[in-house]
C-alpha cells in the first residue's frame, strides 16, 4: 500500500504541515454490510472539523474507526504520520487521540473525581495530572465543588462538563466528540458549543460528529458530509454554509 | 400472594410463640404447637448467634466471588463453589504434609500462614484458568451458555477432584489446643477457631476493600463493571481486568476454604456444593453485585440457619428442627426473591443497563 500523503482534498490542508490524524482509502464492514467506502480524511493540529451526515451515514464507525473499536477491511488509518490499524485502543490513548462518547456515558457509580482520575488511567506523571486537573478545575468551576458526588446524580450540563474534563484528562492532541449536543436541554446547547470553541481556541484540534449542522458549522473551520459511507462533500465551514445542496439536505431550508 | 402470606405468618407465629415460650415454657400458646416447648437459656442463644457468625462470614466470602463476577460479565458463575472446594482439599494435602514432620504441632502459626497462600494461590489460579478456558471464547454469546457451561466446569472439578482423592471423607490434622479452648468475650463463650475464623475474614474483607475502593485496579474493576467500551476508551484493559476479578475472588474463596477446613476438619469431593450454593443465596440475599451486600447477606444467612430453627421451627413443634438448616436457607432465597429480588443492598437494574 502507497505510504506518500495526498492531501489534494482537503482545501485548506496545504499550509498545515503534517495531519494528527487521518484515514487514508479507508473501509469498513460490519458482516457483509459495506459501511464506510473509501474515505479519505485528515484533521491538522488546532483545527475544528465537523463530521455532518444523515442517520446511518457512517459517522459513529468514522469515530470507532479512528479509535480502534472498528477495524477497517482496507485503508489506512494514521496517527502522528504512523499507520495504527493494528495499534489497540489503549495505544492511541496515550498518543493523544481520545473522544467524548455520545450520551456522556460517565461511569454514574463512580465518583466525579473517579471519572476524572480514570480519564488519566495510561498516565503515570503525578505532577502533569495534577496540573490537568487544575486546568479542568478552571475551565469547569461546578466540576470542583462536586467531585465528590456520584456523577449520576449530576444535572445534564453538568455530565458534559465532567465527561469532556474526562476526555481531557489524557493529555489528547485531538478530541473526538460523539453527538455533542445530544440530550441537552436546548438552552445548554449554545453554551456547549461556545465550550467546545473555547477548548479549541486553547490549541486543541477538535473532530465533532453533529446532527445540529447550522450550529455546529458556525463554529468550525472545515465540515466533512457524508452519504451512505461515503464522503460527498469537504468544504471550508463558511462554503458549506452557503451551498444551496448543502441546505437543502442538512441546514432545513426547503 | 397465598405463599407471601403464608410464609409471613409461618415466621410471625414462629418468633411470637418463641416469646411465649421463653416467658414461660409452661403457657398456653407456647404448648399450643408444641408441648414439649423449653425456654432456650442465654448461653444457648449466644452459642447460635457465634456459629451462625461464624458460618455467615465464610458464605460472606465465597459470596464475594459470585458478586464480583456477576458484576463483572453479568452472568452467575456456578463453578466458583468449586473453586472453595480445591481449597480446601489443598490444605488438607498442605496440611499433613505438615504433619507428617511434625511441624503442625511444632509451629502450627508457621504452617497455617504457607497453607493459607498455598490455598489462596492454588484457588486463584484455578478461577483464573477456568475463566481463560471456558468462559473467555463464549465472552460474546447469550448469558445463558456460559451459565450452563459454569455448571460443566462444576462437574469437571467435582469429578476429577473424586478421581484424584475418591469418594471418602478426609479430615484435617488435629489442631493445636490453644485453638479448641474456649474464651470468653464480653459474656460470648467463642471458641479459638471461631475467633480465628472471624479475625482472618476481617481482615480479607479490609483487603478486598481497599483494592476496590482506594487503588486503581479497583476504580478500572469497578469502571469495567460499569461500562465496559468506555472503560476500553480510557485505555483500560478489560481482559485484564476480568481475569484480575475472577482471581480476587477465587483468593477470598481460598481463604474460605481454609477457614472451612479448620472449622469443620472435614472434606470430601462434593464439600463445594452446599456452601456454594448457599453463598449464591447470600451474593442474592445482599443484592448480586454488591460487595458489602455480599458480606451482610452471607451473615444474615448464616445466622438466620443458626438461630431459626430453635426460633420459629422448635416452637411450630416442626420435628428434628437441627436438620432444617438447609431448609431455612433457601426458604430465606425464595422469600428474598418474592419480597425483594433486588436483595438487601442491590439496585433496581432494568434489563438496559445489564451488559
Amino acid at each position: 500500500m502507497s505510504t506518500e500523503t495526498d492531501t489534494s482534498a482537503s482545501p485548506s490542508s496545504s499550509d498545515k504541515g503534517q495531519a494528527l490524524l487521518e484515514f487514508r482509502k479507508v473501509n469498513t464492514h460490519y458482516g457483509a454490510v459495506h459501511i464506510l467506502k473509501d474515505v479519505d480524511l485528515e484533521i491538522y493540529p488546532g483545527e475544528l472539523v465537523c463530521l455532518l451526515g444523515g442517520n446511518a451515514s457512517g459517522k459513529t464507525t468514522t469515530l470507532k474507526a479512528l479509535l480502534g473499536m472498528v477495524k477497517p477491511t482496507s485503508g489506512e488509518v494514521v496517527l502522528n504520520g504512523e499507520v495504527v490499524n493494528n495499534q489497540p485502543i489503549s495505544y492511541r490513548v496515550s498518543n493523544g487521540v481520545t473522544m467524548v462518547p455520545e450520551n456522556r456515558r460517565l461511569f454514574k457509580r463512580l465518583s466525579v473525581l473517579e471519572n476524572l482520575m480514570l480519564g488519566a488511567y495510561l498516565r503515570n506523571d503525578k505532577a502533569g495530572i495534577k496540573e490537568d486537573l487544575e486546568y479542568i478545575y478552571d475551565l469547569f468551576p461546578r466540576v470542583k465543588e462536586r467531585l465528590t458526588q456520584k456523577s449520576g446524580t449530576l444535572s445534564g450540563g453538568e455530565q458534559q462538563m465532567v465527561a469532556i474534563g474526562r476526555a481531557l484528562m489524557s493529555r489528547p492532541k485531538v478530541l473526538l466528540m460523539d453527538e455533542p449536543s445530544m440530550g441537552l436541554a436546548p438552552a445548554l446547547v449554545q453554551q456547549n458549543f461556545e465550550l467546545i470553541e473555547k477548548i479549541n481556541n486553547e490549541g486543541m484540534a477538535i473532530f465533532m460528529v453533529e446532527q445540529n449542522a447550522n450550529m455546529a458549522l458556525s463554529i468550525a473551520d472545515r465540515g466533512w458530509v457524508l452519504q451512505t459511507g461515503m464522503v460527498v462533500l469537504n468544504d471550508s465551514a463558511e462554503a458549506l454554509l452557503a451551498n444551496p445542496e448543502m441546505r437543502a439536505a442538512y441546514l432545513g431550508e426547503a | 400472594m397465598v405463599i407471601k402470606t403464608l410464609l409471613v405468618s409461618l415466621v410471625v407465629i414462629g418468633v411470637v410463640a418463641f416469646i411465649a415460650q421463653q416467658i414461660d415454657p409452661s403457657n398456653a400458646f407456647a404448648q399450643w404447637r408444641n408441648p414439649g416447648a423449653r425456654a432456650l437459656t442465654a448461653d444457648q442463644f449466644k452459642g447460635l448467634v457465634i456459629s451462625g457468625l461464624s458460618q455467615g462470614v465464610l458464605y460472606g466470602l465465597i459470596a464475594l466471588g459470585y458478586s464480583m463476577v456477576y458484576g463483572v460479565l453479568g452472568f452467575i458463575n456456578f463453578a466458583h463453589g468449586e473453586v472453595f472446594m480445591v481449597s480446601v482439599y489443598t490444605g488438607y494435602i498442605a496440611s499433613h504434609k505438615f504433619a507428617a514432620n511434625g511441624m503442625w504441632e511444632s509451629n502450627f502459626l508457621l504452617c497455617l500462614v504457607i497453607v493459607l497462600v498455598l490455598a489462596t494461590t492454588v484457588a486463584t489460579a484455578t478461577a483464573i484458568l477456568m475463566e481463560r478456558i471456558a468462559y473467555r471464547p463464549l465472552r460474546n454469546s447469550p448469558r445463558l451458555i456460559p451459565l450452563i457451561t459454569s455448571i460443566g466446569v462444576s462437574f469437571f472439578l467435582q469429578n476429577a477432584v473424586l478421581g484424584f482423592f475418591g469418594p471418602s471423607t478426609r479430615s484435617y490434622p488435629q489442631l493445636p489446643e490453644w485453638l479448641s479452648k474456649q474464651y470468653s468475650i464480653i459474656t460470648f463463650e467463642i471458641s479459638g477457631t471461631k475467633l480465628m475464623v472471624l479475625a482472618v475474614t476481617m481482615v480479607s474483607m479490609a483487603g478486598l476493600w481497599y483494592l476496590v475502593e482506594r487503588t486503581k485496579t479497583g476504580k478500572a474493576m469497578r469502571a469495567v463493571a460499569e461500562d465496559k467500551e468506555i472503560a476500553s476508551l480510557m485505555g483500560i484493559n478489560v481482559n485484564r481486568i476480568i481475569v484480575t476479578t475472577f482471581g480476587v475472588g477465587g483468593a477470598m474463596a481460598g481463604v474460605a476454604g481454609i477457614m472451612f477446613g479448620l472449622l469443620f476438619r472435614a472434606v470430601h469431593p462434593m464439600t463445594g456444593f452446599l456452601p456454594g450454593i448457599k453463598a449464591f443465596t447470600a451474593a442474592v440475599v445482599g443484592g448480586i453485585g454488591n460487595l458489602g451486600g455480599a458480606m451482610t447477606g452471607g451473615i444474615a444467612l448464616g445466622s438466620a440457619e443458626s438461630i431459626a430453627p430453635m426460633m420459629i421451627l422448635e416452637p411450630l413443634g416442626v420435628p428434628g428442627v437441627t436438620q432444617l438448616k438447609d431448609a431455612v436457607a433457601f426458604t430465606v432465597l425464595v422469600m428474598v426473591l418474592l419480597f425483594k429480588p433486588s436483595g438487601l443492598f442491590g439496585e433496581q437494574l432494568s434489563s438496559e443497563d445489564r451488559p
